[in-house]
This record gives C-alpha cells, sequence and structure tokens, in this order.
C-alpha cells in the first residue's frame, strides 16, 4: 500500500483520519482491523460482522455524519485465500466536505453480507451491481437481481477466474489473446 | 454556374420511350423508387451513431440519396441501420425492432462493433449482428469515415435497385430468415 508521510498529507485529511480512527477504535474495538492513508483517502479495512454497524455508525453519529454514501463495489483478488472478496464502501460528508472508504474481506465460503439499503436507498443498485458481477449475496436487499447483464447469464463475469473474452469466437488465434 | 440542364441518362433503366411515355419493365421501376427513397431507421448506440449524425449534417449530407426522412419507428421504415457496439442483452431488443420492420427492408451494419464486435470481445457484446438477424452490408471502421458510410448506403442503393418484386416472398428469402429463426 502507498503511504504518505505525515508531512505529505494536508492537515485537514490527517485530523479527519486521526477523528475516525479514534471514534471505530472506541466503539468497535477490535473490529477495525486496519486503518491508513491511501494517497489522500483515509481507508478504514472493518471485519465483516460489524461492517453494517459500523456504516450505520459513520452516517448517524453526530460527529461523524457520513450521510452521503457515493459508491460501493466489490474486487476480487484470488491469491488471497481466505480474504479472496473485498467490499468497499466510500462515504463522503456533505456537512464537512470529507471522504473515507470502509472496506472489508471475506473468502468466497462467507459471501452473505447485511445489505446497506436501509441506510441509504443508493445502495440498491449498486449492491445489485455488485451481486451482478461478483456474487455477494446482499442479506435483507428488496430486490437482489442482475442490473447490467442479461438475467440468463449464469456466472458472475468480474470473478478472475472467468476469461474476460466472449466465449464463442473461434476466429481469433488463441495464443494472441493469453487463452 | 451555367444555366443549361443537363439530364443524365445512366441512371434511366431501359425501355421504350416516346412523347410522354416510356415502356419498362415494373420491377425496374419499383426498384428506382425503392433505392432512391429509402427511409433508414438509426438504431445508433454508440460513437458510430454520432458519425452518422455527421454524415447526416450537411457537411456529407445523406438528403441527397432520399433519406431525408429518419424513422424511429420500425414499422415505418426500410433500412435498419445498426451503429455501435450491441449488448448481450440489447440483443433481443434488436431482434424485435428487425421483426417488426415490413417487407422489404434491408440491415446495415456501420461499424467494427456492430459487424463483429469490435474491440470489445468481452462477457457483455455480442460479438456482431449478424448471430442475430441478417445482414445486407457491413461498414468496416471504427469509426468508419462518413465517405464511408455513403459508400455503404449506395451498396444498400444498389440492392434495393436491382432486387426484384418478388424477391421477399421467394424460397431463397426464406431460407435465409429461416437460418435466423425467423418465420
Amino acid at each position: 500500500m502507498h503511504h504518505r508521510t505525515a508531512s505529505q498529507n494536508s492537515e485537514k485529511i490527517t485530523y479527519l483520519f486521526e477523528e475516525v480512527n479514534t471514534a471505530l477504535k472506541t466503539k468497535f474495538g477490535a473490529d477495525l482491523l486496519n486503518a491508513q492513508i491511501d494517497y489522500d483517502f483515509p481507508v478504514f479495512e472493518v471485519s465483516k460482522s460489524a461492517v453494517h454497524d459500523v456504516l450505520e455508525f459513520l452516517k448517524n453519529d453526530q460527529a461523524m455524519v457520513f450521510s452521503f454514501l457515493t459508491t460501493m463495489c466489490g474486487s476480487h483478488f484470488p491469491e488471497q485465500g481466505e480474504r479472496e472478496f473485498m467490499l468497499m464502501y466510500q462515504l463522503h460528508s456533505l456537512e464537512k466536505n470529507q471522504r473515507i472508504r470502509i472496506k472489508t474481506f471475506m473468502s468466497i465460503k462467507d459471501i452473505e453480507v447485511p445489505t446497506a439499503t436501509d441506510l441509504w436507498k443508493g445502495a440498491n443498485w449498486m449492491e445489485r451491481e455488485t451481486f451482478d458481477f461478483y456474487g455477494f449475496r446482499f442479506k435483507g436487499h428488496p430486490n437482489l437481481k442482475r442490473i447490467l447483464n442479461m438475467d440468463e447469464m449464469n456466472y458472475h463475469p468480474l470473478r478472475k477466474q472467468y476469461p474476460l473474452e466472449d466465449g464463442s469466437r473461434d476466429d481469433k488465434a488463441d495464443n494472441y489473446f493469453g487463452r | 454556374m451555367s444555366n443549361k440542364v443537363v439530364i443524365r441518362p445512366e441512371n434511366k433503366p431501359e425501355g421504350y420511350e416516346g412523347e410522354g411515355y416510356m415502356l419498362t419493365r415494373l420491377d425496374k421501376v419499383v426498384g428506382l423508387a425503392r433505392a432512391n427513397s429509402l427511409w433508414p431507421l438509426p438504431f445508433a448506440t454508440s460513437c458510430c451513431g454520432i458519425e452518422f449524425m455527421a454524415t447526416m449534417a450537411a457537411n456529407y449530407d445523406l438528403a441527397r440519396f432520399g433519406m431525408e426522412r429518419m424513422s424511429f419507428s420500425p414499422r415505418q421504415a426500410d433500412l435498419l441501420m445498426v451503429m455501435g457496439t450491441i449488448s448481450k442483452k440489447m440483443g433481443p431488443i434488436l431482434r424485435q425492432v428487425y421483426e417488426q420492420m415490413a417487407e422489404p427492408k434491408w440491415v446495415l451494419s456501420m461499424g467494427a462493433c456492430a459487424s463483429s464486435g469490435g474491440i470489445f470481445d468481452t462477457y457483455s457484446v455480442l460479438q456482431g449482428i449478424d448471430r442475430i438477424i441478417p445482414v445486407d452490408v457491413y461498414i468496416p471502421g471504427c469509426p468508419p469515415r462518413p465517405e464511408q458510410v455513403l459508400d455503404g448506403i449506395l451498396k444498400i442503393q444498389e440492392l434495393a435497385k436491382n432486387e426484384g418484386i418478388g424477391y421477399r416472398q421467394s424460397a431463397e428469402y426464406k431460407a435465409r430468415l429461416a437460418q435466423y429463426g425467423i418465420e
């Protein structure tokens, strides 16, 4: 991970990082697994069991007030074994104009996550997209089905185990395309 | 510019002429009428659609070939111009649009993505619209220049002019449609 030294980041970012770090450590203790600043973005890794409570706390707390979920998505790191699948939420505080990122890692056996739609309505389609491409199941989601791919698709394409290329072509030389 | 009117005879069908009449074959006249008044349906999805807009605009002007009136309803269109990347999710919709058109109809596939998937050989892109509908003319390019688009349209006009009246009811055409599963 790329860290900036304390002197390279602006004071606002460092202050934000310390503020959120302290608040999360106080409230969630061991569930806060990692905290760092990536370039200029405070990133907090939490355990999967606590992720919904962390998001709720960050949204509702009077001092934190991260009222805007700007984006969320998944990722797949096949070489990481138990920490294969990653969920990432990006939160923005409209009142203070500050952003942080919450990450959580899980293995493929454990790929159910509570939905964030009860906190932010905007998470509805974002979670559908994450389900569509990675297969995360969001417990409590009102309408968890594919959103961007065809409904008949029976796999989750952005998992790294599938080739990127369409399988039905037979006129391309395989060795040029890494197949 | 001189005021002399020049009549070019090369586009006239063969026939006997007299004072105020011309005797020729019906399918030649019908072919002329169809070719010079194609009503296109611009099924523009991506960048090729923008290039088509440039072709329609004043500089390259498609209207001089009779395509003044675009139709966005397939019921009233002759020529389906598929311009842009068609995803697999869009495939059934494109097919339905094609089936809603009335005979005679022609399909023009503009650009690399519509012809073969283009550079997008991925899980989501249909690798060429000729997997789902029969195509008459392909225009390669990414995107093709307006001159290339005009060339493709002139080829469609040649097809329309020389088709003949009975082709759409013929067994050969029905066999072609059957290849795509269209009755």
